[in-house]
């Protein structure tokens, strides 16, 4: 008896020595510790034993069964730690230095830079309200205190459809609605009229480089008791300092525009030339961006709202040209094209 | 218009400040000025009086010429000069060795053999008028040898100020008002203009001038007799030039001088054609010739200066050819008047004819200044000519006078408007340094407002906080924010959906946002044969092509797309952007916000694109409104649109757009090979879809049971058809249906539809569940769906 145990103990070491995969390894263990495996084997020639010896062969062929599941499972672990190994090295080093396949979409910039000025407006309380591009002779002239026959209306070559409306040339066009919009709540509760109206405008003008028939413009209106010069001047800056995300200079020249008194031409100190002056701004080191004022009395007084009581200012930021600064946009039409060699590099920017 | 620092100072004293700071300070304070300043004379030196001694031919050249010119030194000077107009005794300026013209300096040179030690100069080459015919010639009594920048103006500072700056202001059309603002910003003195008193001249006979229109607002008019200058004094023809005017005849030059330095236009005419100055217009349309040769159209809109009744000059714009200053002119007609601005300009854009003059009676010009610029017009007249003899009494027609506007204020007002602190001496001294007659009496400001400011500008409160702001200097003011009460602000619902809509599209889908005009492209949606649609039209439009506004998003889109091909193999593209569907019964354009989304692929086939892009709007709509969409097939009406696959979109059952996949012949001339599918939604209406909230759903503790079904579908049938068929259906355990797997041959359009029941309170049987099962089985039977074998 003592030599089966010894002879299926050599038995075991020199299968296991060969064995090099789990599965095989399995087959092993089946073929030892299994119902008809060889270990359970042995105990079956023991009814022929007497019961001292059956005792003493018992225990035996139970310590060999721990030695043989002892065995198998360490040659276990090594085969896994063999196969691990292996699938390691079959993996090769990629290179992840090879360009990047972006998938990806692109805002227009304009939404971009609008966006922005929103946020800036909307964290200090403003509304941001929508307006449409057809408008009535009233809504962009009438009510913003150019009369018929103003020479105002020449500045502006505006577009004009077979009814008689017109393409707005200006988002001031959506002063009246707003302040008529807000002026109740502004009378009677003492909330400020606080708005900016981002949109689309025409000008019927010949294209080129730096001139479009269609471009974008922000209005903002703020009127409230008290509203000052000094005022306008700090939220034109302040605005301005967080879209370009650093400290901004400006200057107010006299402008005039019929509906603000007294009315102004925002400068920028060169972003370029940081005001040294350099050819995109003319050797001046000032860029013209924004024509700004307090709002006229007779606008307020259209919209419904007593200018002897109230008084507020009003802006017209140009986004198209915010947009080409900002991103160095050569030719305004760009813009337009539809162009995704353009456009589509513009991605998120918050 | 450009302006003269020497002009500007012969009213103001600028000595000892800087001129060109003075200039910013113009350009923040009153009216923009361009960059470039012009230091004029600057670049010139040694220019010297010389008379011509001699003159001989050049042995050699007919053109040249040998000379000896005395520059007031012991000897005569050798010089070659080529000139036509050469002769002993001229005068001209002589550019001697030594001296500087601009990067040139004169040194011995030899021409043709001949050594000559300096230049004679034209007018031209030192750069005081444009006249190069030849050498200059000097009739002034002046020493050989002087330097011509001791006795002439050339040294100059010249700006210029855009003319767009000035719109509202009538004052600023001349030197003498600019003169006014730099007094103002300097802090000197105005000087008064230097005119003649014309009363002295009352006794004489008067001209008979009468206004019958309305329109003339003044007429004032003045004879001159014996005028024998004919050509300017050197230093008034700099001026003029530097100006940016050309010098004709001394009496044109007056004219033109006075304008340039008052603003008031004026005119002279022959007196034997105007003998009885009528203003008016006329009944009909007529033919008239103005002094440049031009015949021009006149309409009965366009106020004429007329002999009776013979029509001599257009009013404000252009005298007429007949009534001109001619060689046997004895006596002359000055006019000095004032007309209504917007008649001026509206004849200047009917006669496409805008003068220097007609420029300024636009701007609204003062009708106080016709006399006085007739009293300094005979100053300076005699000054240069003493020959001249004033025949007629001045005849003064003033039929329109200007309200005189005073204004009232509080220092309080002043506060309010600026936020800052400005003082009570500081106002009223800037208001009179400006000519306002500013009185002060306890908190309240009296404020007469002069003529000059008083046609159009000045007329209400807020227009003296600018003259006090802008004087102050912007520059110097304190920034402040405001102190009004905050209230929680609200996204307005469509911007709010845009912005979401963006978001989804450019993260989720990998689109590209676009922007196109708002009118239809005539020429590129020809190309691929989309007609133009029938819409409203700009009256306008100076390019056919951008002619008729859009009614859809789509035809444009589709040629961007087209425009694209080749930066990809697959891109998609967006914009929310407007269209306008015709007019309402109001006569207003109905106009509409659009989404539009057209998807191009040359590597995904079109069926895979089409349901890419309904899942794409599907999307939107389950993301932004938790909500589920619906589609209806429809007819095309459009010829991009494809026959067979063009499906309305339905939210809440209203239709908020279409989607369709291209129509095969337009998607083969955006490209042959691609696929094209696109779709158009109304935003507003999408907007206006209430956000279903969300309702949680408890997930089930107990096992569901899914049942799958494959059935077959008849050509026409659509799943939407199949839905009727479990609806109602125990909703209380049916929770789920997709569909699991589809299959299709030539014959046969098969689908496995996976159902999912189960319950939140308990297990359920498998009886109901095929009780139910059955039922739905039952009801596809009835529509003629069949079981797949």
């Amino acid at each position: 008896m003592d030599d089966k145990i010894t002879n299926l103990k050599q038995n075991l070491e020199q299968q296991l020595s060969e064995v090099s995969n789990l599965v095989d390894l399995d087959k092993l263990r089946v073929a030892f510790l299994g119902k008809k495996g060889s270990v359970t084997g042995l105990l079956k020639g023991m009814k022929d034993l007497s019961n001292d010896e059956r005792k003493e062969f018992g225990k035996r062929v139970n310590e060999l069964k721990g030695k043989v599941a002892k065995s198998i499972e360490e040659k276990t672990k090594e085969l896994k730690e063999k196969e691990i190994e292996a699938e390691i090295k079959a993996m090769p080093q990629f290179d992840i230095t090879t360009p990047a396949n972006l998938a990806r979409g692109s805002y227009h910039p304009i939404t971009l830079v609008q966006r922005q000025c929103e946020t800036i407006f909307k964290s200090m309380g403003f509304t941001v309200e929508d307006y449409s591009e057809v408008v009535t002779d009233y809504e962009c002239f009438e009510s913003l205190n150019i009369p018929k026959h103003h020479p105002a209306r020449d500045m502006q070559d505006t577009y004009y459809l077979e009814n008689g409306q017109l393409l707005k040339s200006q988002t001031s066009a959506a002063q009246n609605a707003i302040i008529k919009k807000y002026g109740k709540r502004l009378v009677e509760n003492g909330t400020p009229i606080k708005a900016i109206f981002p949109g689309r405008c025409f000008r019927n003008e010949a294209t080129d480089a730096t001139h479009e028939n269609t471009f974008f413009q922000m209005e903002g209106v703020m009127v409230d008791k008290d509203i000052s010069i000094s005022n306008l001047i700090y939220f034109m800056k302040t605005m301005l300092s967080e879209v370009f995300r650093k400290d901004i200079k400006v200057r107010l020249r006299p402008g005039f525009f019929p509906f603000v008194e007294p009315g102004f031409e925002l400068d920028i100190n060169c972003l370029i030339c940081g005001g040294e002056g350099c050819p995109s701004c003319n050797r001046s080191g000032w860029l013209e961006l924004c024509p700004c004022g307090m709002i006229h009395p007779e606008v307020l007084k259209e919209g419904g709202v007593d200018p002897e009581k109230y008084t507020g200012f009003a802006f017209g930021l140009g986004l198209t040209r915010l947009v080409m600064m900002k991103y160095g946009v050569k030719d305004i039409r760009d813009l337009n094209s539809g162009s995704l060699k353009s456009l589509s590099q513009f991605t998120d920017d918050e | 218009m450009f302006l003269s620092m020497n002009w500007i100072s012969d009213f103001v004293d600028l000595s000892g400040l800087d001129k060109v700071e003075l200039i910013n300070k113009f350009s923040l304070s009153t009216a923009e000025v361009e960059n470039e300043i012009f230091y004029k004379g600057s670049d010139l030196s040694g220019i010297v009086v010389a008379e011509i001694k001699s003159v001989e031919n050049h042995p050699e050249s007919k053109k040249l010429h040998l000379l000896k010119v005395d520059i007031g030194g012991d000897e005569l000077v050798d010089v070659v000069c080529g000139a036509p107009n050469v002769r002993v005794g001229l005068k001209t300026a002589f550019a001697k060795l030594g001296a500087k013209i601009g990067e040139i300096e004169i040194s011995p040179r030899k021409l043709a053999g001949y050594t000559s030690n300096g230049m004679c100069c034209s007018e031209a080459e030192i750069g005081i008028s444009d006249d190069n015919s030849g050498i200059m010639e000097i009739t002034d009594d002046v020493k050989n040898g002087t330097d011509l920048k001791d006795i002439y103006e050339i040294d100059d500072i010249v700006f210029e100020v855009d003319n767009k700056s000035l719109t509202n202001r009538p004052d600023l059309w001349g030197h003498y008002g600019i003169a006014r603002e730099f007094a103002a910003l300097a802090g000197r003195e105005l000087k008064p203009l230097d005119i003649v008193d014309l009363a002295k001249y009352n006794d004489l006979k008067k001209i008979d001038i009468k206004i019958e229109d309305p329109l003339c607002y003044r007429y004032s008019g003045l004879q001159v007799e014996n005028i024998q200058r004919n050509t300017s004094p050197v230093n008034m023809r700099i001026r003029l030039y530097y100006c940016g005017m050309r010098a004709i005849n001394f009496l044109a030059d007056l004219t033109n001088y006075l304008m340039l330095e008052m603003g008031q236009p004026m005119h002279a005419f022959d007196s034997r054609k105007v003998e009885k100055i009528r203003i008016k217009r006329f009944d009909k349309p007529f033919k008239f010739t103005t002094l440049d040769g031009e015949e021009r159209n006149i309409d009965e809109n366009t106020l004429m200066i007329c002999n009776g009744d013979t029509p001599v000059a257009i009013a404000g714009i252009m005298g007429g050819l007949d009534s001109e200053i001619v060689k046997d002119t004895t006596t002359l007609t000055l006019e000095s008047a004032t007309f209504d601005a917007a008649s001026i300009r509206k004849s200047t854009v009917r006669l496409s004819h805008r003068t220097d003059a007609s420029m300024r009676y636009e701007k609204s010009l003062d009708p106080e200044m016709t006399v006085t610029a007739i009293a300094r017009f005979v100053r300076l007249l005699s000054e240069y000519d003493s020959n001249i003899e004033v025949v007629s009494a001045l005849t003064d027609e003033y039929a329109y006078k200007y309200d005189k506007v005073t204004l009232t204020f509080d220092k309080a007002f002043v506060d309010k408007y600026t936020g800052i602190e400005i003082s009570d001496d500081r106002i009223i001294k800037t208001l009179t340094s400006l000519g306002f007659k500013a009185e002060q009496d306890g908190d309240v400001f009296t404020v007469d407002v002069p003529s000059w400011r008083a046609t159009k500008d000045v007329t209400i409160k807020a227009d003296i906080i600018e003259e006090i702001t802008r004087i102050y200097g912007y520059d110097n003011f304190d920034v402040n924010t405001t102190r009004s009460p905050l209230y929680p602000v609200r996204m307005d619902q469509v911007k709010s959906d845009e912005e979401k809509i963006k978001d989804i599209l450019v993260k989720k889908y990998n689109l590209h946002e676009v922007h196109s005009y708002v009118w239809a492209y005539y020429d590129e949606q020809k190309e691929l044969g989309i007609p133009v649609e029938e819409n409203i039209k700009l009256a306008n439009a100076t390019n056919p092509n951008i002619e008729t506004i859009r009614r859809s998003i789509i035809p444009t889109q589709l040629c961007q797309v087209k425009s694209n091909i080749g930066y990809s193999s697959s891109y998609g593209i967006f914009e929310i952007g407007r269209v306008v569907e015709g007019v309402d019964e109001n006569n207003l354009c109905v106009e509409k916000k659009m989404l539009a989304v057209t998807l191009y692929s040359k590597t995904e086939d079109i069926k895979t694109l089409y349901f890419k892009l309904r899942d794409i709007l599907a999307t939107l709509t389950d993301d932004i409104k938790h909500k589920a969409l619906s589609f209806k097939s429809v007819e095309p009406t459009h010829s991009y649109e494809h026959p067979v696959n063009l499906n309305e979109i339905i939210l809440d059952g209203e239709v908020i757009g279409k989607i369709g996949i291209v129509h095969p012949v337009v998607a083969k001339k955006i490209d042959k090979k691609g696929s094209v599918v696109y779709t158009e939604i109304d935003v507003e209406k999408f907007s206006k879809s209430e956000n279903a909230s969300i309702q949680y759903n408890e997930p089930s503790k107990y096992p569901p049971i899914t049942y799958d079904l494959s059935v077959e579908l008849k050509p026409g049938t659509f799943f939407s058809n199949l839905m009727d068929c479990w609806k109602g259906i125990r909703e209380d355990i049916l929770r789920g249906i997709k569909i699991v797997d589809t299959y299709d041959t030539d014959t046969i359009h098969s689908i496995t539809i996976r159902f999912e029941f189960y319950s939140n309170e308990r297990t359920l049987s498998s009886a109901e569940v095929q009780e139910a099962m059955d039922e739905i089985i039952n009801r596809l039977g009835d529509i003629g769906v069949t079981l797949r074998k």
